[in-house]
């Protein structure tokens, strides 16, 4: 039986059509696994090789792919709660006492949506602090630092839009403390104000807004950015490995004289 | 072969002021190259592999987590009764805890813009690059400044009787002052690991740690009008 499945399988991948979706063919080749990566147009960011002891938990524990990870997660949860959400003044509540009572699992996807954000924002401060005590921030990763530091700020605003949005107790007077410190702004800090909550206080205009932002305009960039830190780190060079940085066991050493020329 | 030479051979190892090089490869010495081999994988699949087990890990944890535990809900939205305290999210607590000593355009415009700035200006500074022990070279000017910036500081939040603040900033001075009492050669293990860091980690350990103290003072420990509370008793 397996054997048959597996004749399947071979079947398919070799029709006309999964061959005209996946270019890489059939086969466990270095250059089939490379053109795997190069032929995707998502895969491609990456570099198809990565030094093996990057691959060490210890060298960068995982944090940037956990962050994708809940984003990601946050990305299935969070476009499932919009089928149950309407951004209006009282209704939006309603809608989480739905989601609470009513909705089969509702109370586990805002669970796991709301979880997964503090993950979030957590690991990329995390993220952050690991990258800068490695000393990966050098050149010629500069550029990609600061990347790094647009989407901490994208991620702390997604985190601080949806925060809104429960329209309970919590989520209106967090939003009124944190939107009065951008009316201190001098000279354009009420206009600041204004536009952000569009009007002179936390109302139905403001859930709108902050549902537009933590809906569209925010994960749009942050997915843009994303992007471009992910192809910084292949034309950067890989990831950073520092010189002093011990070598895994049994690694070929990589140095070698190869040749005088005469 | 015996042309008289036409420029001047220089030696140099500073790449930052002499980025070219060129190699003469006269009769009686060879070229040697040196390759750099290191061992690769291939991103596809044993990277790729990896990725999605500690997304599936991560996943798993995140499920539990959403499954023990229900977020906060509370009553409807009431512009007319305003909790005491009324929190920010606890990520901008830190902020919030500094909102409770300075005016808004301090805390709240001020310390955030200047934070931003010194995160996007990090790897262009060479002091931050070349990592050599803050206290190694230039050892009486550095300690002047040093002096000065410390007492400044601890003196201003102080003063300001931003005490949680004050005392991250001075148990990270007190570090200091022992790193700059220390030398690559000193006997014990955690003196040396001390001078030789740099100025930047010292700059972003005091930083993280005052994120930490601010944001743990902020979630835990502040209750009705920003009084001081403790978690344990309710």
């Amino acid at each position: 039986m397996p054997g048959k499945i597996d004749k399947i399988l071979e079947q398919v991948e070799q029709s006309r059509v999964w061959r005209s979706i996946f270019r890489s063919g059939r086969g466990t080749s270095t250059l089939h696994n490379a053109l795997a990566i190069q032929q995707s147009v998502f895969l491609h960011l990456f570099s198809t090789k990565v030094r093996k002891r990057m691959l060490s938990f210890s060298s960068t524990w995982y944090l940037g792919t956990l962050t994708l990870g809940t984003f990601f997660i946050l990305i299935v949860t969070g476009v499932l709660l919009m089928l149950y959400y309407h951004p209006s003044v009282p209704q939006a509540y309603a809608d989480m006492k739905d989601l609470q009572f009513v909705v089969s699992s509702g109370l586990f996807l805002r669970n796991l949506h709301r979880w997964s954000a503090q993950a979030m924002v957590f690991l990329v401060f995390a993220h952050m602090f690991k990258v800068f005590y490695r000393g990966a921030y050098r050149a010629p990763r500069e550029f990609n630092w600061v990347i790094g530091v647009v989407l901490l700020l994208i991620t702390l605003l997604l985190s601080y839009t949806g925060y809104l949005l429960p329209w309970d107790q919590l989520a209106y007077w967090a939003i009124t403390v944190g939107s009065n410190i951008s009316a201190a702004v001098p000279l354009v800090g009420s206009k600041i104000h204004f536009l952000l909550l569009g009007g002179n206080q936390v109302d139905a205009n403001a859930l709108l807004r902050f549902y537009v932002l933590h809906c569209l305009i925010l994960p749009l960039a942050a997915l843009l950015f994303v992007a471009v830190h992910f192809w910084r780190i292949r034309k950067d060079g890989g990831l950073y490995v520092h010189q002093s940085e011990p070598k895994k066991a049994g690694a070929v050493d990589e140095t070698e004289l190869v040749k005088e020329v005469q | 072969m015996s042309d008289p030479k036409d420029f001047v051979a220089g030696v140099d190892s500073d790449q930052r002021r002499s980025p070219t090089r060129v190699v003469f490869v006269t009769r009686r010495t060879s070229a040697q190259v040196k390759a750099h081999y290191e061992e690769q994988v291939q991103t596809y699949p044993e990277v790729l592999f990896r990725v999605l087990l500690a997304v599936e890990i991560l996943a798993i944890v995140l499920v539990v987590v959403a499954l023990l535990f229900n977020a906060p809900l509370e009553g409807i939205a009431d512009a007319t009764h305003t909790p005491n305290p009324a929190k920010a999210p606890w990520y901008f607590l830190g902020l919030q805890e500094l909102l409770h000593y300075f005016p808004p355009v301090v805390a709240g415009v001020l310390v955030p813009t200047m934070l931003v700035v010194s995160l996007v200006i990090i790897p262009y500074f060479n002091i931050n690059i070349e990592a050599a022990g803050l206290f190694l070279n230039n050892r009486q000017r550095r300690l002047q400044i040093f002096y000065i910036t410390a007492i400044g500081l601890i003196v201003f939040l102080v003063a300001f009787h931003v005490y949680v603040a004050a005392v991250p900033t001075l148990i990270v001075a007190i570090a200091m002052m022992i790193a700059a009492n220390s030398s690559p050669t000193s006997l014990s293990a955690p003196r040396r690991y001390l001078a030789s860091k740099p100025m930047a980690w010292w700059v972003m350990t005091w930083f993280l740690f005052e994120l930490i103290v601010l944001t743990a003072v902020g979630t835990f420990f502040r209750g009705p009008g920003w009084s001081w509370v403790l978690p344990w008793r309710s």
